[in-house]
């Protein structure tokens, strides 16, 4: 008898310990381990400062605050299984994520059926935000805006006519490069060729195709993540060819330098939708906070995860006053985060009706040649409203 | 366009000759272990990416201390064999050695251990290499005096340093093993155990040691086919066997699986078309198929070779044993 009364205390103690009623719980996804880890990572500690400094603010609210990170593996079978968990823990009321579109698109239809609220800090897909899910945002551009942003810098400042475009087969990367190739065209250049691959060691073949490609390819634009377009450039400096390089956001990790060479990596242009801490006064203090906290530099998506944080936790807040202190459902942060206006450390943040931050921000940005990420040159910023959805 | 495909013509020829060789050393493996055991070891893929990670952790610690690049690659190239060789022999002692003393008859066992062991041991590297400098991508050290390159036919070809050791080491490799294989004691018990392992058992050789050094030989040549290639590609990660050794295996199929100068040659074919589709798909084709589809047409092709010659290019048609 006295052994089921414990029994019955225990499960009524895991009981209350399950479904905490004064616990929220904010989750991040983004790949943790694999190719992508760098970037992704940035985003889980981004989201995690963010958590930590707003914990007090909670407790006074009666609420412990609590970040739950998920790896997605950059792959979009195990996204959406770690959506499927996510949904099923009734104390998270907020994601953070992902890094990428590919993973994100099919993730966020899994938080849409119970209204799950999302704010990414990183995905550029247009088809993100399009579907026009109520859950869905981002706070940062798409590529429907940073790949044209890319192609008239190349071709109204670098003066570049004929392009070679790769890309990574991706629906981030090509994609990039779609949008690269339609306003380049619009604006009266011309692609060279337009070549997919998924190689990530040998590209010998393509750095061919390029020394004999006519008309001379003034410039290479490579739609995909640093982890390709490294050991490419690497390659192709080697064998002589001195061709200008242009990327996306995927491009915008140390990493790249270190797996490029420095020497071979200077001087390459990408734009990015997610600007370094140097684009952000406001960001100093926290980036020294953040390197302080994990020994590492902070970088745009770190930045960028820091104020998606910072807009699930603002949205909560509002929710849980409007709620006469009480836990907010899902339905209602999801609802708040739509009305949110937040002066975060990238500007002002404030969504439309698809999700997208109503003015985002574009940055066309040059490696330097000093091999340290946090010296690239920003060259031009540019702020432009999200287009509406086709 | 023609004059477009004339003019890389000659790069084209050297690229693919270079990655040919690849595909060649990492076969040689594959064809020893089938010739002696009939089993198609997909380990082996992951034998040469330790060999690759080998060499670049070498490079990183060595790279400061040895002034002479040539003498930290013969140092890199040593060690990777070694580490490389002992992982099979390893491999071949727990994984597969257990299967075979139980009397497992059917051929699917072995295979599915292969496979088994070859997620395990990229993995494990992952592991190790995440726990030691927490990172994914490896990245080979740039040295020197390996660094040089040269041009020849006033142009038409560009061609590294790196890429003619690769292709004298791998040519040495056949060499060494040809005559390993047909001119020594070693070479002579492989051949009986291949033929017949109980009837070899009879004649006083012991098949287990004999199929252990088999492992080690084709293991230490898929390591040092592993430095080679982390010296000419530059980015490793634990996943970069797969692909190479499936070709490397289909090189060893097409040239006649167990054949060892048939496995070279087939590695140079698979090579050659790679690189040769990797280049020009989107010339020939305007454009319609790009450099992506490189591997379904190479592939297609060594399909239609295998239609009209079954046992391989060098293979022989294989009588019953008596």
């Amino acid at each position: 008898m006295r052994k089921i009364g414990l029994l019955v205390a225990g499960v009524a103690a895991l009981g209350m310990a399950l479904g905490q009623a004064n616990v929220i719980k904010i989750a991040t996804q983004s790949p943790l381990s694999g190719p992508q880890a760098a970037l992704g990572e940035q985003i889980k500690l981004g989201a995690e400062l963010a958590v930590e400094e707003a914990k007090a603010k909670f407790k006074a609210l009666g609420f412990d605050l609590v970040l739950v990170p998920y790896d997605d593996q950059a792959n979009p079978d195990v996204g959406v299984a770690n959506a499927n968990r996510i949904i099923n823990d009734p104390d998270i009321l907020g994601v953070v994520g992902h890094l990428n579109s590919g993973v994100a698109i099919p993730s966020s239809e899994v938080y849409a059926r119970v209204n799950l609220v999302m704010v990414s800090p990183a995905n550029t897909n247009p088809r993100v935000t399009d579907r026009r899910l109520p859950n869905v945002n981002r706070i940062c551009g798409r590529d429907d805006v940073q790949g044209p942003v890319g192609a008239e810098y190349a071709f109204n400042n670098l003066k570049v006519k004929n392009v070679f475009i790769i890309h990574d087969k991706t629906a981030y990367g090509q994609g990039l490069a779609e949008e690269f190739r339609k306003r380049l065209e619009a604006l009266g250049g011309r692609t060279v060729a337009f070549v997919g691959t998924e190689e990530t060691s040998n590209f010998v073949p393509i750095i061919n195709q390029i020394r004999g490609a006519r008309p001379v390819p003034e410039l290479i634009y490579f739609g995909g993540i640093y982890s390709q377009i490294g050991p490419f450039v690497k390659q192709l400096r080697e064998r002589g060819l001195k061709t200008r390089l242009m990327g996306g956001d995927g491009l915008d990790s140390s990493e790249f330098v270190r797996l490029a060479g420095a020497q071979n990596a200077a001087g390459t242009f990408y734009t990015t939708v997610a600007g370094p801490v140097s684009a952000f006064p406001k960001a100093r203090a926290v980036a020294q906070r953040f390197k302080q906290k994990y020994g590492k530099d902070m970088e745009g998506f770190g930045i960028y995860a820091y104020d998606s944080a910072n807009v699930i936790l603002a949205a909560l807040e509002a929710a849980i006053k409007a709620n006469g202190g009480k836990k907010p459902t899902r339905e209602q942060v999801s609802q708040e985060v739509r009305k949110v206006k937040l002066e975060g450390l990238t500007g002002t943040i404030e969504f439309d009706d698809k999700g997208d931050n109503k003015k985002a921000k574009y940055f066309v940005m040059q490696v330097a040649s000093t091999g340290n990420w946090a010296d690239n040159k920003l060259i031009r910023v540019i702020e432009m409203a999200a287009p509406g959805s086709r | 366009m023609l004059e477009q495909i004339l003019a890389l013509l000659p790069q084209v020829i050297f690229d693919g000759l270079i990655l040919g060789f690849v595909y060649a050393m990492v076969a040689l493996g594959y064809t020893m272990v089938y010739g002696v055991l009939e089993l198609i070891n997909f380990a082996h893929s992951e034998i040469f990416m330790i060999g690759a990670v080998v060499g670049v952790e070498v490079f990183r610690y060595l790279a400061p201390h040895v002034e002479n690049g040539f003498i930290l690659l013969l140092i890199a190239l040593i060690l990777g064999g070694m580490v490389a060789g002992a992982t099979a022999i390893l491999v071949e002692r727990f994984a597969y050695r257990p299967l075979r003393k139980r009397g497992t008859t059917n051929r699917l066992v072995p295979l599915i251990t292969a496979i088994g062991v070859s997620f395990i041991l990229q993995d494990l590297v992952r592991l190790i290499e995440g726990l030691w400098h927490n990172e994914f991508f490896l990245r080979m050290r740039t040295v020197e005096d390996l660094e040089g390159s040269v041009e020849l036919f006033g142009g038409a070809i560009f061609a590294q340093t790196k890429s003619f050791i690769l292709m004298g080491v791998s040519i040495l490799m056949l060499l060494g093993l040809t005559y390993l294989v047909n001119r020594t004691k070693l070479g002579v018990a492989i051949r009986a155990v291949a033929q017949d392992l109980s009837t070899a058992s009879l004649m006083g050789i012991d098949p287990d040691r004999i199929i252990s050094r088999t492992f080690l030989i084709g293991g230490s040549l898929g390591g040092v086919a592993g430095v080679l290639f982390a010296l000419q590609y530059t980015t490793i990660t634990p996943y970069v066997g797969f692909l190479p050794g499936l070709k490397a295996f289909t090189a060893a199929v097409l040239g006649g699986i167990g054949n060892i100068p048939g496995a070279m040659l087939g590695g140079l074919v698979l090579g050659q078309l790679e690189n040769f589709f990797g280049t020009y798909l989107p010339i020939l084709t305007n454009g319609n198929f790009g450099t992506e589809y490189k591997d379904v047409v190479a592939f297609l092709i060594l399909i239609l070779i295998l239609l009209l010659r079954p046992q391989g290019l060098l293979g022989q048609v294989v009588k019953e044993k008596v």
